[in-house]
């Protein structure tokens, strides 16, 4: 192991790591709010519901690489698109790079939603309703907080896997960790110590992340801890 | 419209047989990736179920590893880490220069290794599903280790892990999407190429997508078939017709 080489070379792949992070956390966030539309969608109506289905059905059968590529070349084969007002930001790798994560996060993220929204009781909804809740209020003080603590370990592990699609955002040109690694390695042939180092980022940040999460679900569910723990704290 | 149809054609100006041929691709990737997957996944889950502390250890700290790792970046490592390896081994040999190495066999190994950590949480779930009775008789009865993972550990485990190992493979196809940056053609490397050559962009990736999407759904069917058969004889569940 040459130290001295990793010494050097870790610093310039953390110099990608607010990006990562930036793709990450606007994906999250994007994809959050269009699959909430989508459980909007989902609620509607039958036609409705089966444009949803539809939506993950395309978006969670597809590779996500398939799908970068498609907007940001594919997009550019229409003249009309080219001519547009959007062409400005559509040419640019890193809004075709986040749109497509937000549009897959969406997919999975509105699965992970419906799973929650389903398991909250029949009978809590009932007796929010006949203590009067209106329908805002039951929505944001009994079914949102449900099924968002019941979703909570499998969007966690959503959020992880978001934070690892953000490497594929290298391929068109981006300069996250993942890039910042590969032109690395295209200058100093030394694959395996620059590729190793940027693995030891992605580690660290998922593990931190699944940590917090684990924290969260714990705290949100003081029911399930032992007696003992809860006495203690 | 016309000239789309003749260019995802089998005709002579067409692209079918290039575009077939990487569907086939990968279909051969992803298999070997997922065997491979399930062969490393089924040692890890027994490492981690009948293991000693330091092995169970091992197991667990191997799958935390590979599940906080990208995709993207375990290839990488295989492909590019692997011709550095291979040339500096051909250079004690006397030979100069890199030396290129498959990218099929990099591929294989970078998405089995992922995978396997995946099925060998799928598989150990699915073994502590057993009810401890069935093993007890089983034992009782007088049967050796492999006589008894062989009648009846792997058939009542695999029948609970067919769910979580059909998502598997839905991941290892997708997954295989990403072997094409090391330029084995497979299916969105054959639709890159057909994209670049003919300027079509759009409709060859959406040609691709098509490919991907058909792959998945007609396994998702099979597997939702398997399913169906490997329940034969068991008494119906709620939610199950």
């Amino acid at each position: 192991m040459d130290f001295a080489f990793i010494a050097q070379v870790f610093p310039k792949l953390l110099a990608g790591l607010p990006l990562t992070l930036l793709l990450a956390v606007l994906s999250l966030l994007g994809g959050g709010l269009i699959a909430l539309g989508l459980s909007g969608l989902r609620a509607s109506s039958w036609i409705g519901a089966r444009v949803a289905d539809f939506y993950v059905y395309i978006f969670r059968g597809t590779p996500l690489l398939i799908q970068i590529f498609l907007i940001y070349y594919g997009l550019a084969q229409f003249p009309a698109v080219r001519h547009s007002v959007f062409w400005p930001l559509l040419r640019e790798p890193y809004v075709c790079a986040l749109l497509s994560l937000m549009l897959n996060d969406a997919a999975y993220t509105s699965e992970i939603l419906r799973g929650g929204l389903r398991a909250v009781p029949a009978g809590a909804i009932e007796a929010a309703r006949v203590a009067g809740m209106t329908r805002l209020t039951l929505l944001r003080r009994i079914i949102l907080p449900l099924a968002f603590r019941q979703a909570l370990p499998a969007y966690g592990a959503e959020i992880t896997s978001m934070v690892k699609a953000t490497s594929l955002a290298s391929v068109v040109t981006l300069m996250e960790v993942t890039g910042i690694a590969r032109a690395e390695v295209s200058e100093t042939y030394r694959a395996i110590e620059v590729f190793l180092c940027a693995a030891v980022i992605y580690l660290v940040l998922v593990t931190v992340i699944a940590r917090a999460v684990d924290l969260l679900e714990d705290h949100l569910t003081p029911y399930r801890r032992p007696t003992s723990a809860r006495s203690v704290a | 419209m016309d000239d789309s149809l003749t260019l995802l054609g089998f005709g002579p100006e067409g692209w079918g047989h290039a575009l077939l041929n990487g569907g086939l691709m990968t279909l051969t990737v992803s298999g070997c990736a997922f065997a491979f997957g399930l062969g490393l996944g089924t040692l890890l889950a027994w490492a981690r179920i009948a293991g000693a502390a330091p092995v169970q250890r091992l197991a667990q700290g191997y799958g935390v590893v590979m599940r906080g790792i990208p995709d993207l970046l375990v290839i990488y490592l295989f492909y590019f880490g692997g011709r550095q390896v291979a040339s500096a081994v051909a250079k004690q040999f006397g030979h100069v220069g890199p030396v290129e190495i498959s990218g099929f066999a990099a591929g294989c190994l970078a998405i089995g290794l992922l995978s396997g950590a995946t099925q060998a949480e799928v598989l150990r779930g699915a073994f502590h599903a057993i009810a401890p009775g069935t093993l007890e008789a089983a034992r009782v009865t007088g049967m050796g280790r492999w006589t008894m993972f062989r009648r009846i550990i792997a058939p009542l485990a695999l029948r609970t892990a067919l769910p979580g190992l059909g998502n598997q493979w839905q991941s290892v196809i997708k997954e295989s999407a990403l072997v094409s940056v090391t330029g084995l053609v497979e299916t969105l490397r054959a639709v890159t190429v057909a994209a670049n050559s003919t300027e079509l962009p759009f409709l060859f990736f959406l040609a691709g997508g098509a490919i991907y999407l058909v792959i998945t759904t007609i396994s998702g069917f099979l597997f939702r078939i398997a399913e169906w058969r490997s329940m034969r004889g068991q008494p119906a569940t709620v939610g199950r017709g």
